[in-house]
């Protein structure tokens, strides 16, 4: 039981990096129904902000402020650099090629990816970075069942994320506009909206999700290399098609999916058999299921 | 009186298929004007020419004297602009309150944190924005499914909401593309009484695309006949409903011999 509950608490720690991330997937999917394949350097770029940003917090105000408020400016100025690097996304990359057919929108996506991945190569070296802890590590016992306050932490912070973008979505004049998006992309600008400024903030908040994914990340697993951003890119992009294209609650929730499976299948088999396993069951998931959770049926949508 | 909209030679080509031919227009405040035409004469292209999801190849168009070729459909339909399509563009899994309130988009002017603190400022505007909502689906005849997504309701009630959100931009010319199509007699003189109502109650002007005979010589000032992008005829409803051109177009050539 012990081991069970240590287990779920991984679990939901790698299911909030998996939901937070796939998000961002979805987001752009449901506004400009292409899928945003630089999602995954994203994150990796918004990691290594968060790196920059906090060494350089550490090193000038470790003595003056206390640790949370250090953690919380990283935390905000990160998001807000990060998002910068999602509008540049957008308007560099899938701006020219709105009008293009889908395939090459999404292609331009993996090359922007490339760009950053080699760039961090060709600035930073090759070398692994190692993220400076923003907070003190540790150990609690609660019956048996030992967790990190890093690992709630994680939790936590994602789920007051995804709460502040539910507000978002649901109360703000930009989150309707991102609904209506996701319907009918004809008549969002007869109502006076502009494409060219609910798109940006689309990937915005998109990236500024990731980075802060990146920054918990990097307090969890505190290694940096410009390659970091592939595999949990693709894995969270698994959880954005699993959840159903375009639907926000259904990528958090599949990321969490994803995060259990994962987790319990190394609980039970080699952790090596680990990926192996847990995709043949999400493929399975799919084979039965191909819309995935909340995904609307395929000819429902006009484009394509 | 001044022209609120005015287009002169309008030409477009689809790469070498010419869709409009030398099209002039000219709107009138408060007129309601009809164009008909038999399927693929470029009714909608004109629609789509004129509201900026097309840039006409050639021609002019102005707003108020104000030129708006080249313009983004989002700034035209600012300038005043409103308009419905042939084949409703709705926003499935959206109440039809929703579709009203997303329609006062650009009359929201608070910023995120108001949003997110609940402002006094920003409830104001959003009570503002609701009672308007409320006073627009009343008079479509809508208010009872306020709450219901728009896919719950039956057709005729869909086109309803559908020109109720491009009434709620605050528009002073209406584009209609079809407003009847697919429509059961009823629902047809009912929308009859709804074109007339918003153009009494709004003191709008109406251009619309319509099929049915009876409805476009019942609503419409003045008429305007398409045929291969090009207008054969033009005039007040008696005129073109006697000319032979029309006749013609709809009907085909009468057989002498």
């Amino acid at each position: 039981m012990d081991y069970f509950l240590q287990n779920l608490i991984n679990a939901l720690q790698w299911g909030s990096f998996y939901a937070v991330i796939s998000i961002g997937y979805s987001m752009v999917y449901g506004v400009l129904m292409v899928f945003n394949f630089a999602h995954g350097d994203i994150f990796m770029l918004g990691t290594y902000i968060g790196f920059a940003i906090a060494t350089l917090f550490i090193a000038v105000f470790s003595a003056l402020l206390p640790t949370w408020v250090i953690f919380a400016a990283v935390v905000i100025i990160t998001m807000f650099l990060a998002s910068w690097i999602g509008v540049f996304v957008e308007v560099v990359g899938y701006r020219p090629l709105r009008q293009a057919p889908r395939a090459s929108a999404a292609i331009t996506g993996l090359m922007i990816g490339i760009i950053f991945e080699t760039g961090i190569l060709i600035f930073l070296g090759a070398k692994r970075l190692s993220f400076p802890p923003l907070m003190e590590s540790h150990v609690y016992n609660i019956g048996g069942v030992y967790f990190t306050n890093i690992k709630v932490m994680v939790i936590v912070i994602s789920l007051i994320l995804m709460l502040a973008l539910h507000g978002l979505i649901q109360k703000t004049k930009w989150g309707m506009a991102m609904r209506a998006m996701s319907f009918d992309f004809l008549a969002v600008p007869l109502m006076g909206v502009s494409i060219n400024i609910i798109a940006p903030l689309t990937f915005a908040i998109g990236a500024g999700l990731a980075s802060v994914a990146g920054i918990l990340y990097g307090q969890a697993y505190p290694i940096l290399d410009p390659y970091m951003g592939v595999l949990i890119g693709w894995k969270a992009f698994v959880a954005a098609i699993l959840g159903g294209r375009g639907s926000i609650k259904g990528a958090a929730m599949a990321g969490y999916l994803l995060g259990f499976i994962e987790i319990f299948v190394a609980m039970v088999f080699p952790s090596t058999f680990r990926d192996l396993i847990a995709y043949s069951i999400i493929l399975l998931i799919l084979t039965y299921r191909p819309r995935g959770f909340f995904g609307m049926e395929y000819s429902t949508k006009l484009r394509l | 009186m001044e022209a609120l909209l005015n287009v002169n030679k309008m030409t477009h080509y689809f790469g070498g298929l010419r869709a409009v031919y030398n099209y002039d227009l000219n709107i009138k405040p408060q007129q309601i004007i009809g164009l008909i035409g038999p399927n693929g004469a470029g009714k909608t292209t004109i629609f789509n020419l004129i509201t900026g999801v097309h840039t006409p190849t050639e021609g002019s168009i102005t707003l108020q004297d104000e030129n708006i070729v080249g313009l983004a459909t989002n700034e035209i339909a600012a300038k005043g602009l409103g308009r419905t399509f042939q084949n409703l563009a709705l926003w499935r899994h959206m109440s039809v309150l929703d579709h009203i309130k997303m329609a006062h988009y650009s009359q929201l002017t608070y910023g995120l944190m108001g949003s997110f603190f609940n402002t006094p400022g920003c409830r104001k505007q959003e009570s503002e924005i609701k009672e308007n909502s409320y006073r627009l689906l009343e008079l479509f005849d809508i208010k009872q499914h306020a709450d219901q997504l728009v896919t719950s309701l039956p057709y005729g009630a869909q086109r309803r909401v559908e020109m109720a959100r491009a009434m709620a931009t605050d528009p002073k010319i209406l584009f209609l593309d079809e407003p009847t199509a697919g429509m059961t007699p009823d629902e047809l003189v009912q929308m009859i009484k709804i074109i007339r109502q918003v153009h009494e109650d709004f003191k709008v002007a109406i251009f619309l695309i319509e099929h049915r005979m009876k409805f476009v010589m019942e609503l419409c000032q003045y008429i305007q006949t398409l045929v291969f992008g090009e207008m054969i005829a033009a005039g007040p409803p008696e005129d073109i409903q006697n000319n032979p051109k029309v006749i013609e177009a709809y009907l085909g050539k009468e057989d002498v011999t």
